[in-house]
């Protein structure tokens, strides 16, 4: 079994930027959501080809005063609620290689 | 509206970020209601180039809600390339349309496209009614095929159910065949004047007996009690709420590059073909002086029993000739309402009421949080 986690945004939603927070709609469920720094960073970053702990490790920690391990865990919870409304999908494996833009598949 | 989308419309207002904006992308139409308040000849048309340029610089801008209404949007051969320019900038899309050109393969790259809904004007579920209204024989049908088409891909539809003389005793027949269909129903009791500043079409509106009845349905306003009860007394919130969003967290933009407060505010604010979106939204003089108005500076609203719960439209007095001052069709409105007639109303000659028209507020753009007594009905379906 493996670990590896893999976040994309989902083409499905609305979103911009309002001030310092991100406004999200779930274009499956209509869902308003609105999220912090830390959660706009992984969701920016979530670009199919980066694992979720190498976006935590590079992205996260090095911004926050943050213990990888719990920040992590923290990330993983987001990427599951964001999941569960169709604004993140998830993967064991890369969504595409990470040669391979998002634009150019 | 949620909390969560209040507490953003808020934040927009502080920061001053254009939330909501409607393009009209044609005035062109394949149909030609007789209560159209648009010219439908091109005189210049953004093109393709044009519009992406703007679709970036409104992204840049903050905008959210984009709402794409016309004319008829499918006459644009170049519909769907803006289109998906526009949700590649990850725009909340609503289009507005009489889907009278929505087939199969339209249904399905609307669907693919990923807008959050389709706003269809249905007038009657009699064609003959229907199509007496649009002059498009068969034009009922075709709307309500593509209804169907777009619910059966998943995506969200609201019937948008314009009242007026011809059509009054039929709402309540387009409301169940909305249910039947699954969609959302919306009526707008609202003539607007032509663009040209002709008000012949008010003719149309639906007078007051039938209006009031309309207002007494209490499947559509909620509890008759609160909408229909006497108007609550103006506090210091109320005199330094801003009238609407119109120019505030909304804005409109013609087919032409024209930036105006609201569809139904022509207040010529800027054109986005000279100047830069976020220029005209920051720098332009009009929109600042729409941005000064509070009710307290209103000299008749201020002083009225309604000034609390009027939907008093500024862009209305506006067309009457002074946005400081009452929309005598929202004077009406209230008067039907209640029973209580404005300030500005008592300071006429007497005289018989003329036709009502109710203007309601698009759910963006109302936004100052002062309380108003309607329910769904009187909701103006514009952005």
């Amino acid at each position: 079994m493996t670990n590896r986690r893999y976040v994309v945004r989902s083409s499905e939603i609305a979103a911009r930027r309002l001030g310092d927070k991100m406004m999200i709609m779930s274009g499956r469920d209509s869902t308003l959501i609105t999220l912090n720094d830390v959660a706009t960073i992984i969701w920016e970053a979530a670009d199919g080809s980066t694992e979720l702990e190498e976006i935590v490790k590079s992205k996260i920690c090095p911004a926050f005063a943050v213990e990888p391990n719990e920040a992590l865990r923290d990330a993983n919870a987001l990427a599951d609620g964001l999941a569960g409304h169709g604004i993140l999908l998830l993967s064991d494996k890369p969504f595409w290689p990470s040669s391979l833009s998002k634009e150019s598949k | 509206m949620s909390a969560l989308l209040q507490e953003m419309s808020a934040r927009a207002l502080q920061l001053q970020i254009p939330l909501s904006v409607q393009l009209d992308l044609t005035y062109r139409c394949n149909e030609r209601c007789v209560h159209c308040y648009l010219d439908h000849e091109d005189h210049g048309e953004m093109t393709t180039v044009e519009i992406k340029k703007l679709l970036n610089e409104l992204a840049e801008a903050g905008v959210f809600f984009l709402t794409m209404s016309g004319g008829e949007i499918l006459l644009r051969r170049d519909f769907f390339e803006i289109l998906e320019y526009a949700r590649a900038l990850l725009f909340c899309v609503t289009l507005k349309t009489n889907a009278v050109l929505i087939r199969e393969r339209q249904a399905e790259r609307i669907r693919s496209l990923g807008v959050h809904s389709v706003q269809i004007s249905i007038y009657s579920h009699r064609p003959e009614v229907h199509d007496s209204i649009t002059k498009v024989p068969g034009s009922l049908k075709r709307s309500l095929e593509a209804v169907r088409l777009l619910k059966a891909h998943g995506l969200r539809v609201t019937i948008a159910d314009v009242l007026m003389i011809q059509n009054i005793q039929d709402y309540p027949g387009v409301r169940a065949l909305a249910t039947e269909l699954g969609v959302v129903f919306k009526i707008d009791p609202t003539i607007t004047p032509k663009m040209d500043g002709n008000r012949s079409i008010l003719n149309l509106n639906v007078d007051p007996t039938a209006l009031r009845q309309v207002f007494q349905d209490e499947t559509l306003v909620g509890s008759v009690e609160e909408f229909c009860g006497p108007p609550k007394e103006l506090d210091d919130d109320d005199l330094d709420g801003q009238p609407c969003s119109a120019g505030h967290t909304a804005c409109y933009i013609s087919p032409y590059g024209d930036v105006y407060p609201c569809v139904q505010f022509p207040l010529p604010s800027g054109n986005v073909r000279r100047t830069a979106f976020l220029e005209i939204w920051r720098h332009s003089e009009e929109l600042r002086d729409v941005r000064s108005i509070t009710l307290r500076e209103l000299p008749s609203c201020s002083q009225c029993v309604h000034g609390a719960s009027c939907t008093r439209c500024p862009g209305l007095a506006y067309m009457e000739g002074n946005m400081r001052g009452p929309s005598s069709q929202d004077c009406e409105k209230s008067f039907v309402r209640t029973g209580i007639p404005s300030k500005n109303l008592l300071s006429r000659k007497p005289t018989t009421l003329g036709l009502v028209q109710i203007n309601g507020a698009p759910m963006a753009a109302r936004g100052s949080g002062r309380s108003r007594p309607h329910g769904t009905i009187p909701v103006r379906i514009c952005m």
